[in-house]
């Protein structure tokens, strides 16, 4: 047994009063949860505390919240392991170890209804309702059951395994600075249904996620969903697939974020390392020198770039043609940019995704570079059956 | 940690050489003066910074592999200077790493520039600067090195996701505090730590061009709270944040509607200070928010 404090964010409605920070002595053995220490101090010192829970297994999915600025499962995070965090973030900034609690917060980006309990409606389940979270299948039902291959059913076994508990939506920075954003757990969703081989309307998904200037294109990569996810969904690795999908589709959006992508992979291909300038122009412009006219979403980014690069060239950043003027910037070395071009030639040949959820690790590694067959990870297995079950 | 001349395979990345060349300049002169040599990967290609990897995988984890045989044909561990490099370079060694089978095929498109990635035993190593000078230079080296100490000057960490996330790709198991390094590195260095909000957040680089709005509310977002924290300057391990942070300051500014005007520094800006480097030859003239203050906070300590 160990002696614990917890800090906890707390709020009643009725009462008036805005938030308010409450500490509770606690004591329980630090391989128990945090939800068993909020569960004690409502048991023995505040009844009134709020907080959901149910199956305290991470299963369920009802105990989302904010530890450490983290955001998880209160039931699968270890007390002990959250003090260790909370000492270790105090000693970084430069206190002691002693002041040091571990701090509870109810999730973010969501309207908070009480103490730790926020309301999902708004910010997660209408999300979810959005982006059409069912099958569309064509043609008329089969008599009995749809019937396909187990094998096509692995590319989404992983947002399969979602519990709907919201820690993403919590942690996601993007959605932080834009509430309009679709956000992790219900774009995970969408893929899940654009992956299904038995949905029959994954082109108009795809559109329809990609042409919504909140949708795929408004995620900032920064993996706070892939870490805040007690299932290893991994959010963000699905928006990026959806993308990679609609940009196959050849879909173009108003966030331009497919002209963007090929912009910089044609850059890459042509140069090996980034022309700057000519990323910002064929983002917002592609082929202005020749074939197409920039829309007006275009000539208004362009502009506003423009004091930018004003202030870029006072101060010396940018004074240099090769950096201010698009296409002038410079090739790798000594046929460095061929070798670079043959790599393009054979990926887009094949251009194969390698998803480690599915295949997992391999476990014993082999003589030096020997082919073996790849095993389906255990947690792709539980999913798949979780399922079908 | 040791006491030997550490010798490394230099991967500066694209940015460093292009919008903030102040940041490869000033590794260069830190370099130096830590006494860390640096053999420059100048075949090398870009990481892809996600980008490459969203549109092909398999095209971001050739181009990649093609840096680290690169690397591996020196003899010597690789080091870059970019929280991005740091992220998108792991992501793919993280695949060509997992299954054989899968690295065999992408050394197919390496064999015909005689070039070829082998995982080896203790497997390959790539390190932002950062977890090079706590890891393997270490701090008390660090500190000994340190002729103008930054006392006094209030310093408030920015990491950039790719660095800090996701845990179990950056070798967070066998080093626990990689999050905390740059505050580490900071007091070493005889400088205050800042502690705000922003720390570990996304500097919104990656949605500039597709929601420029979101993305320089998520910069000014950040500023404005180390500002209000009492920063003197924020202090940031990758030169994509340093744009949206620094370049973009004036039209964050805009957005957040408020005063910012915050130094932000490259991390061998920092170090560089507190190694006698003036701040002329560190490049803080370039940057678009003014260091003046910092240089002012330190011009009582001489170098």
């Amino acid at each position: 047994m160990a002696d614990y404090t917890i800090k906890v964010r707390r709020f009643q409605p009725e009462s008036g009063e805005g938030p308010y920070w409450e500490q509770f002595k606690v004591e329980l053995e630090p391989s128990l949860s945090v939800l068993d220490a909020l569960l004690q101090t409502k048991d023995r010192e505040d009844g009134s505390l709020a907080v959901r829970c149910s199956c305290r297994a991470a299963i369920c999915g009802s105990c989302g919240m904010k530890i450490n600025g983290q955001s998880g499962l209160g039931c699968k995070t270890q007390i002990g392991e959250a003090q260790e965090l909370a000492e270790k973030k105090m000693g970084a900034v430069g206190g002691s170890a002693e002041r040091a609690v571990v701090v509870i917060e109810p999730m973010g980006n969501m309207p908070v209804i009480k103490d730790l309990v926020t309301d999902m409606e708004s910010t997660h389940w209408a999300k979810i309702r959005r982006v059409t979270p069912w099958l569309l299948p064509h043609g008329a039902p089969p008599e009995r059951e749809y019937i396909v291959e187990p094998e096509s059913m692995l590319d989404i076994t992983q947002p399969m395994a979602c519990i709907q508990c919201g820690a993403c939506v919590s942690s996601c920075l993007s959605m932080e600075a834009d509430p309009g954003f679709i956000g992790p757990a219900a774009l995970a969703k969408a893929y899940r249904f654009v992956g299904d081989p038995r949905d029959a309307e994954t082109k108009e998904r795809l559109h329809d996620l990609a042409e919504d200037p909140h949708g795929i294109y408004d995620c900032t990569h920064c993996f706070a969903c892939v870490d805040a996810c007690p299932k290893d969904v991994a959010p963000m690795d699905q928006i990026m697939r959806l993308r990679r999908r609609a940009g196959e589709e050849g879909i173009e959006d108003p966030n331009s974020g497919h002209d963007h992508e090929i912009a910089f992979v044609k850059i890459i291909e042509k140069k090996g390392t980034l022309d700057e300038s000519l990323l910002l122009q064929e983002s917002f412009a592609p082929g202005i020198k020749g074939k197409l006219k920039p829309s007006k979403r275009a000539i208004k980014e362009m502009l506003g770039s423009i004091p930018t690069a004003i202030r870029g060239i006072k101060t010396g950043k940018m004074r240099s043609l090769p950096k201010l003027i698009p296409g002038i910037h410079h090739k790798l070395p000594d046929g460095a940019q061929d070798d670079v071009k043959a790599i393009y030639k054979h990926a887009e040949e094949h251009n194969e995704e390698f998803n480690l959820y599915i295949k997992g690790e391999e476990d014993v590694e082999p003589e030096p570079d020997e082919p073996t067959d790849a095993i389906l990870g255990d947690e792709a297995a539980a999913a798949a059956e979780s399922e079908s079950a | 940690m040791s006491d030997g001349q550490i010798k490394v395979a230099y991967w500066p990345g694209c940015v460093s050489r292009g919008f903030t060349p102040e940041l490869h300049g000033s590794m260069a002169i830190v370099a130096d003066k830590l006494g860390i040599e640096l053999v420059t990967l100048d075949r090398a290609n870009c990481c892809g910074a996600g980008v490459i990897a969203e549109h092909n995988q398999e095209l971001a984890d050739t181009l990649n592999a093609r840096t680290f045989a690169l690397a591996q044909q020196t003899g010597l561990s690789m080091m870059n200077i970019c929280s991005t490099c740091q992220g998108a370079q792991s992501e793919c060694q993280q695949r060509l790493d997992a299954d054989s089978a899968y690295r065999a095929h992408v050394n197919e498109a390496l064999s015909g520039q005689g070039l070829s990635y082998e995982k080896g035993k203790d497997g390959f190593t790539n390190k932002n600067f950062l977890w090079l000078l706590v890891e393997d230079y270490g701090l008390d080296r660090l500190k000994a090195q340190v002729v103008r100490p930054l006392t006094g000057l209030k310093v408030g960490p920015f990491y950039g996701c790719y660095i800090v996330r996701p845990k179990e790709r950056l070798g967070y198991g066998e080093h626990p505090d990689r999050d905390i390094y740059l505050e580490q590195v900071i007091t070493a260095l005889g400088g205050e730590v800042v502690e705000y909000d922003g720390a570990r957040k996304c500097c919104g680089f990656p949605v500039i061009t597709m929601n420029r709005e979101t993305s320089l509310k998520q910069a000014g977002t950040h500023v404005g709270d180390a500002i209000d924290a009492g920063a003197d300057c924020l202090v940031t391990p990758c030169p994509l944040c340093h744009l949206n942070l620094d370049m973009q300051q004036p039209e964050a500014a805009k957005v957040v509607n408020r005063d910012l005007g915050l130094a932000v520094l490259h991390l061998p800006q920092l170090v560089g200070l507190a190694l006698g480097a003036e701040p002329k030859e560190l490049g803080m003239s370039k940057h678009i928010a003014s260091t003046g203050w910092v240089e002012e906070r330190l011009a009582g300590v001489p170098a």
